[in-house]
């Protein structure tokens, strides 16, 4: 097998194929993207070179930078609160449920496989103000609140987005961090204790260092993955009210598709993609020492 | 370090690479695409003399279009549909501009289509000649005169053309709709100055009813209010001077219009959570007497008329004109008149065939439309049905006697100042925009 890898034909033979793919269905389309940020116009009016003009219009665009914030707060309070909430979650099936650990496992990961348009549509009756006034208003009112446009106010709307991209999420992490959590083995564990470590003590000084790879890997996955929301904020709010919840993907689709502005949205897939690129390096960085070994 | 050194150099000279190759081929097709794009045209002639058959594409949302010319085929256009049957198909309304820019894009538009809702897609498709100039085609089939001066002039005007590139399968005007009991109990006489308008809704707000109905949701019941207040303060040109920057909408006069609007939405006078309510709740709402005020457009009709849906009365809804700004340059003899979502013809694959078709839907339209759904169009009428309602007849006077009629808020805006106004449009009545702010985001998004 070795003698294999070692001759240069045969990696080439083996790899020509997936790497001529790769080449046209990722690296051209990109290609193709990046030379539309130096056009204006569309597929109908036609395409005109206009040079840097969208990368300077971009710096400018007051609703883009708006966009740019919007995604940033969104991905940073989800990626905190949605690794969070997993890792309790994971903790909670290692260390307390164990054996009934399956049945809530399941619970909690059942919203990651429903239809992102109709939870959206079950969290918009949740929290209607009208015509007819859902569950949490009718809660709050019967406390003695006010009824609360929740999805008609821009502060609000975005915790709501919050809210229900958490309990979508969460169960996916629990289980993501629940795999890498189980691997740690039960030695270390026991010997931990044995020298009396206990409760916090035991998670901050054995079992967090032992999970960070893959507390990493949720990280990556979920600064990734928010950065690009795009699919819950349209089936729940659609970047309303005004553009107080309009990421840069949603500002992307809507300058590319339906104001017919392809250069320019082209350059706002490619700051997006930067920004991955960022968050992602950002990411691998800070968390590249092996605490395991100090 | 060297090492690292040596890698920073490789990864700036790829980054490099791949930017000036994307800069060179970027500049290369530039050129190379606006030649081809330049060719516009949309002439009138028929390019061929067959078509196996004749294919419409409208939204889901509206049955009215398709469902006259499925009477059609088996009616007065039977001749046409002989060899040509009419094939239809329906696609979700509210990404309508966005997948009618592919299909354009890939010359793959039917032969009949609803058209563009953004009136500056549609001088794009126009410009790069998608677009059959029914002006020609109606001199070649010898039927000009078959559409009512008022809705051609309607349309040229939306499009900024001197001919004529969409059929009018419907001619709405649009005003407040008013449940009169309910003005009555108030004591409240329908207003005709804006003044009127806000005291009527004090008056009933006071007295716990729901001055305005508006599916802020939306945004554009609201923002019609808006532009048809700039109409009344400023003249019928006022938008069109914006959008050829002779204006802002960010100066003082034009504020005046957004923040008068705000103001109904501060007082509460469009109800609670006016945000978030839709199209079909609002309408739902004023025709069970939950409000007494409802900015609409004609097209209503078909709910008004329906006895299950409308349960105040048919009798119990009166017109009013969008009431006059005091001291304002513009009168209120100008009804704000449009076209619904008008249909257009490609210029590919036009042929003789769909010449019949065209000549057939033309000359009779109007009457199997307003026969069979009650919709008003801007096709010449010929037979008037004998159950037509009252409402329906005060419509049709209505438009016969305007002296002139103006278009809406964002009729000359670009696509973006068109989504900005509409997303926003509901802050305005639920109190969360100011004027200012709502006119300064729609000025930066027509391009500052």
């Amino acid at each position: 097998m070795d003698s294999v890898f070692r001759n240069r034909t045969a990696a080439v033979v083996m790899l020509t194929p997936a790497l001529l793919v790769y080449t046209f269905v990722m690296l051209v389309p990109i290609l193709w993207s990046v030379t539309y940020t130096f056009q204006s116009g569309n597929a109908i009016t036609g395409f005109e070179f206009v040079g840097f003009d969208n990368w300077i219009k971009f710096f400018g665009d007051e609703t883009a930078i708006d966009a740019l914030l919007f995604t940033l707060r969104y991905a940073v309070v989800m990626t905190v609160l949605q690794v969070a909430t997993g890792y309790g979650l994971a903790l909670l099936y290692i260390f307390f449920l164990r054996n009934k650990s399956p049945l809530v496992r399941t619970t909690i990961f059942f919203p990651v496989i429903l239809p992102t348009v109709a939870v959206a549509l079950m969290f918009s009756r949740m929290f209607e103000a009208a015509p007819t006034v859902g569950p949490v208003n009718t809660i709050l009112q019967w406390l003695g609140g006010d009824l609360t446009d929740f999805l008609g106010t821009p502060s609000q709307a975005f915790w709501v987005v919050i809210l229900m991209d958490v309990w979508r999420s969460m169960g996916f992490y629990a289980v993501l961090l629940y795999a890498g959590l189980v691997e740690i083995p039960n030695e270390v564990i026991e010997s931990a204790r044995i020298d009396g470590a206990s409760g916090w003590k035991l998670v901050r000084r054995i079992v967090f260092p032992l999970s960070l790879p893959v507390l990493l890997s949720a990280l990556i996955f979920s600064i990734n993955g928010t950065l690009k929301v795009f699919d819950s904020i349209v089936a729940l709010t659609n970047g309303g009210p005004g553009s107080a919840t309009t990421p840069l993907t949603l500002y992307m689709f809507r300058t590319s598709f339906a104001y017919g502005q392809y250069g320019y949205g082209s350059t706002v897939a490619f700051m997006l993609t930067l920004l991955c690129l960022i968050a992602t390096i950002f990411v691998f960085r800070s968390m590249r020492r092996d605490v395991t070994t100090s | 370090m060297k090492q690292s050194l040596r890698r920073g150099r490789r990864t700036f000279a790829a980054a490099a690479f791949i930017g000036a190759s994307a800069l060179a081929l970027a500049a290369c097709s530039g050129s190379s695409d606006s030649e081809t794009s330049s060719t516009a045209g949309g002439g009138g002639g028929a390019t061929g003399t067959t078509s196996d058959e004749f294919t419409y594409l409208g939204q889901t949302q509206n049955t009215t279009i398709v469902g006259t010319l499925e009477a059609l085929q088996t009616g007065a256009c039977a001749a046409a549909a002989d060899g040509t049957p009419l094939v239809s198909d329906a696609i979700d309304g509210t990404t309508w501009d966005q997948q009618l820019q592919v299909y354009a894009a890939n010359d793959a538009l039917s032969n009949m289509s609803m058209a563009a809702g953004t009136p500056s897609l549609m001088q794009d498709f126009i410009s790069s000649g998608k677009v059959l100039n029914l002006t020609e085609a109606f001199a070649d089939l010898g039927i000009e005169g078959a559409i009512l001066p008022a809705a051609e002039a309607t349309l040229k005007q939306l499009y900024n053309s001197d001919d004529l590139y969409a059929l009018p399968t419907e001619y709405n005007i649009e005003g407040f709709w008013y449940n009169k009991q309910l003005l009555e109990d108030n004591g409240v006489e329908p207003p005709a100055t804006w003044t009127d308008l806000v005291a009527a809704a004090e008056t009933l707000d006071a007295a716990g009813v729901q001055p305005f109905v508006a599916a802020g949701g939306d945004g554009w019941p609201v923002t019609r209010l808006v532009g048809d207040y700039i109409f009344r303060s400023l003249g019928a040109d006022a938008l069109q001077k914006v959008a050829d920057g002779e204006a802002s909408l960010t100066d003082a006069e034009y504020v005046e219009a957004a923040d008068a609007v705000a103001a109904l939405g501060e007082a509460g006078y469009f109800g609670a959570a006016a945000g978030s309510v839709d199209y079909n709740t609002a309408m739902n709402q004023f025709l069970t007497g939950g409000g007494a005020f409802f900015y609409m457009g004609s097209w209503a009709l078909a709910n008004f008329n329906d006895e299950e849906q409308n349960q105040i009365g048919v009798d119990n809804i009166g017109y009013l004109p969008f009431p006059e700004v005091e001291g304002g340059a513009g009168s209120i003899d100008e009804v704000p008149a449009n076209a619904g979502i008008p249909v257009m013809f490609t210029t590919a694959n036009y042929t003789d065939d769909i010449g019949e078709w065209l000549q057939c839907i033309t000359e009779n339209y109007g009457n199997v439309a307003l026969a069979e759904f009650g919709q008003v169009t801007g096709f010449e009428v010929t037979e008037i049905p004998e159950d037509q309602s009252d409402l329906t007849t005060l419509v049709q006077d209505t438009i016969a006697s305007a002296t002139g009629s103006v278009l809406w808020f964002e009729a000359a805006f670009t696509s973006e100042g068109t989504t900005v106004s509409q997303t926003n449009g509901g802050g305005l009545a639920s109190g969360n925009l100011s004027g200012q702010e709502f006119m300064e985001l729609v000025q930066a998004a027509n391009g500052g």
